[in-house]
């Protein structure tokens, strides 16, 4: 349908006031943030309170430590980059590691891998450099055995920042790839 | 200095004219309504000029004779007067100085306008023919000399006379500085509106002053790179619409597309050929971003090049016989220039650590692009017999630097205040203009039309 600019000129205006408003802001897309965490199955699971039989308990072993800390590393679903960098940081690895291991465990179980790039520079080679770093994350999770067929790797380049500031903390967080669980 | 036009007003000029024992202001607020809520093809920039050159011509332009002409009709001399204040190379006399309105040779009474100091002088008549049929004469004439320097007539309908117009700045343009005119143009750009709960992307085309704009495609996704064929029939571009970048090419008559490339990861950058043959891309089928030339006839695909670093932003040179192209080959983004058929790469720009999205000037003399030398990312142009790279502009946030077609004016993204803007910049960096979309909306990714059809 063709769409005359001047009729929502009006429209825009009360728009963007409240846009204004908002001022920087987490922006909820596609359910990236309402998605559920994957839960790793038989390990983690709670007692309700219903029992006043063991008081004492049974104690937090190491292999229970172990499991929380990956239960951590599986809700961190962003890797974060450096600029016009693709490479991750150890404790990026750590992270893409974690969801390697639980993609391997549960088949079925898919991914987007979501490239962004900050504002600065360039639309097509920040769309480039989003690619880079969704491949990144790719190729060290099929490293680690997850399927091809698991994984899809996709890049938005600067055109969906998670911050709409113009500063070094908004461009470190639109800097990322996104793990979204499908 | 800071010359601001906008361009409604020129339009209100139009009724004034037609409908002149009403006071002004009154005419003023109804032509305000008119346009806003009936008049479908209004400008949708304003355009202020920053920066305006030293070196310009004095040159009043007489409004048109509008004899039997229905109120409707645009006003010529508006639409020339507009479109050579704008350029920045012209100083317009002020209709207000004007001590006599001629609208033909014999009527010029040389001294009126020698004492106002105006060299060049256009005057003209639109006649009303009858069924749609408008005559429009024009003549162009040296004020010291007493002669005249170029006229034409032209057979046109109503809706003609606007492309005529800019047609008859581009003939005074070419005339008096010895450059070809680019007003009848047209414009490519992507708009953004932001909802509550959504974001909505148009990629329209308007007229380079930004009348006749039309939303060629709507989408909830990301619309990028709009590139056009080099006949100008029809534009390229970068769609998310299902979710993941993909290559069309679209009819700008019929709205009919094609998709040129829906491969798995990227498909960006798409870049026609100059004999409209071939578009060069960027895909990440292979690995990572990696330039390929899609050839129309047998939609052939032939990988250019080979490299682990990131390789994007093709772009042909005018002859068609090499590709320049941004490459992070050396650490970090920089200009490459290799054959079309294949070969080495040549690295172009060391000045500066980011140099990218950079594209040859119709005579293939110099490319335009975004550079970073330390204080922002800016246009800059590089010489290629120099092999230097010249900054054109102050701001720190330009993107997507597109030639005119005669090489004059760079059009690109910017922001002002925080406001995403179209700006132009000339070749020289001595005329600067701010393109601000009507109401605000976010405007981006411009691309220049090639010369279009002449009347």
């Amino acid at each position: 349908m063709m769409r005359n600019p001047l009729t929502f000129v009006t429209i825009f205006i009360v728009v963007s006031a409240l846009a204004a408003c908002a001022g920087p802001k987490v922006a909820v897309e596609d359910g990236v943030i309402a998605e559920p965490v994957p839960v790793v199955t038989g390990e983690a699971g709670t007692t309700g309170l219903d029992g006043d039989d063991s008081l004492e308990g049974t104690g937090l072993d190491e292999g229970v430590v172990e499991v929380d800390q990956t239960n951590n590393l599986l809700n961190q679903r962003v890797i974060y980059f450096d600029y016009d960098s693709s490479s991750l940081t150890t404790e990026s690895e750590a992270i893409v590691q974690a969801h390697a291991q639980y993609l391997s465990s549960a088949p079925g179980t898919a991914v987007i891998l979501e490239g962004h790039a900050d504002e600065r520079g360039t639309r097509e080679y920040n769309l480039s450099l989003g690619e880079d770093r969704a491949q990144s994350v790719a190729t060290l999770m099929k490293a680690l055995g997850v399927g091809a067929g698991t994984i899809q790797a996709i890049s938005y380049g600067e055109e969906r920042p998670v911050s709409l500031g113009s500063d070094d903390d908004a461009w470190r967080l639109n800097r990322r790839v996104e793990i979204l669980y499908q | 200095m800071n010359i601001s036009l906008n361009l409604i007003f020129y339009s209100i000029r139009v009724v004034d004219s037609s409908m002149n024992l009403l006071k002004e202001s009154v005419i003023s607020c109804f032509a305000l309504l008119m346009i806003g809520f009936s008049m479908p093809s209004a400008a949708v920039f304003t355009i202020e000029i920053t920066a305006p050159t030293t070196a310009s011509i004095p040159i009043a332009i007489v409004p048109f004779s509008l004899e039997g002409v229905s109120p409707g009709v645009q006003q010529p001399a508006d639409i020339i007067e507009s479109d050579l204040g704008l350029s920045g190379r012209f100083e317009i006399v002020p209709r207000s100085s004007f001590l006599s309105m001629p609208h033909d040779l014999e009527s010029i009474l040389f001294k009126d306008w020698r004492l106002i100091k105006s060299e060049a002088l256009v005057v003209g008549k639109v006649i009303f023919l009858g069924n749609d049929q408008y005559e429009v004469r024009f003549r162009l004439v040296n004020v010291f000399q007493g002669v005249q320097v170029v006229g034409h007539r032209y057979t046109v309908k109503a809706k003609q006379i606007r492309k005529l117009s800019h047609q008859i700045s581009d003939i005074i343009y070419q005339t008096l500085t010895g450059r070809a005119g680019a007003f009848d143009t047209q414009l490519a750009f992507v708009t953004v509106r932001d909802t509550d709960v959504d974001r909505e992307y148009f990629l329209q085309v308007a007229d380079s002053d930004g009348w006749n704009a039309k939303t060629i495609l709507e989408s909830k996704h990301p619309i990028l790179s709009p590139s056009w064929s080099p006949d100008g029939s029809r534009l390229a571009y970068v769609s998310f619409e299902d979710r993941h970048s993909m290559i069309f090419a679209q009819s700008l008559r019929t709205g009919k597309r094609d998709r040129v490339a829906t491969f798995e990861g990227l498909n960006s950058a798409p870049a026609w050929s100059p004999d409209g043959s071939m578009l060069a891309l960027t895909l990440s089928r292979d690995g990572n971003s990696e330039i390929y030339i899609y050839d129309f006839t047998g939609g052939k695909l032939r990988r250019l090049t080979r490299h682990t670093a990131i390789d994007t932003e093709p772009s042909w040179s005018p002859d068609g016989n090499s590709i320049i192209f941004t490459s992070g080959r050396a650490g970090g983004p920089q200009i490459y220039q290799m054959p079309a058929a294949g070969g080495p790469a040549r690295r172009l720009t060391f000045q500066g650590d980011y140099n990218a999205n950079a594209s040859f000037s119709p005579d293939g003399k110099s490319i335009v692009m975004i550079t970073n030398q330390g204080n922002g990312y800016k246009v800059g142009i590089y010489s290629t017999e120099t092999r230097t790279i010249q900054e054109l502009t102050d701001s720190r946030d330009d993107e997507s630097p597109s030639f005119a077609p005669n090489g004059d004016v760079i059009i690109y993204a910017t922001k002002q205040k925080g406001k995403n803007v179209l700006a132009t910049v000339s070749a020289d960096g001595q005329v600067q203009q701010i393109l601000s979309y009507q109401g605000g909306l976010s405007i981006r990714e411009p691309a220049w039309s090639p010369f279009t059809r002449k009347i």
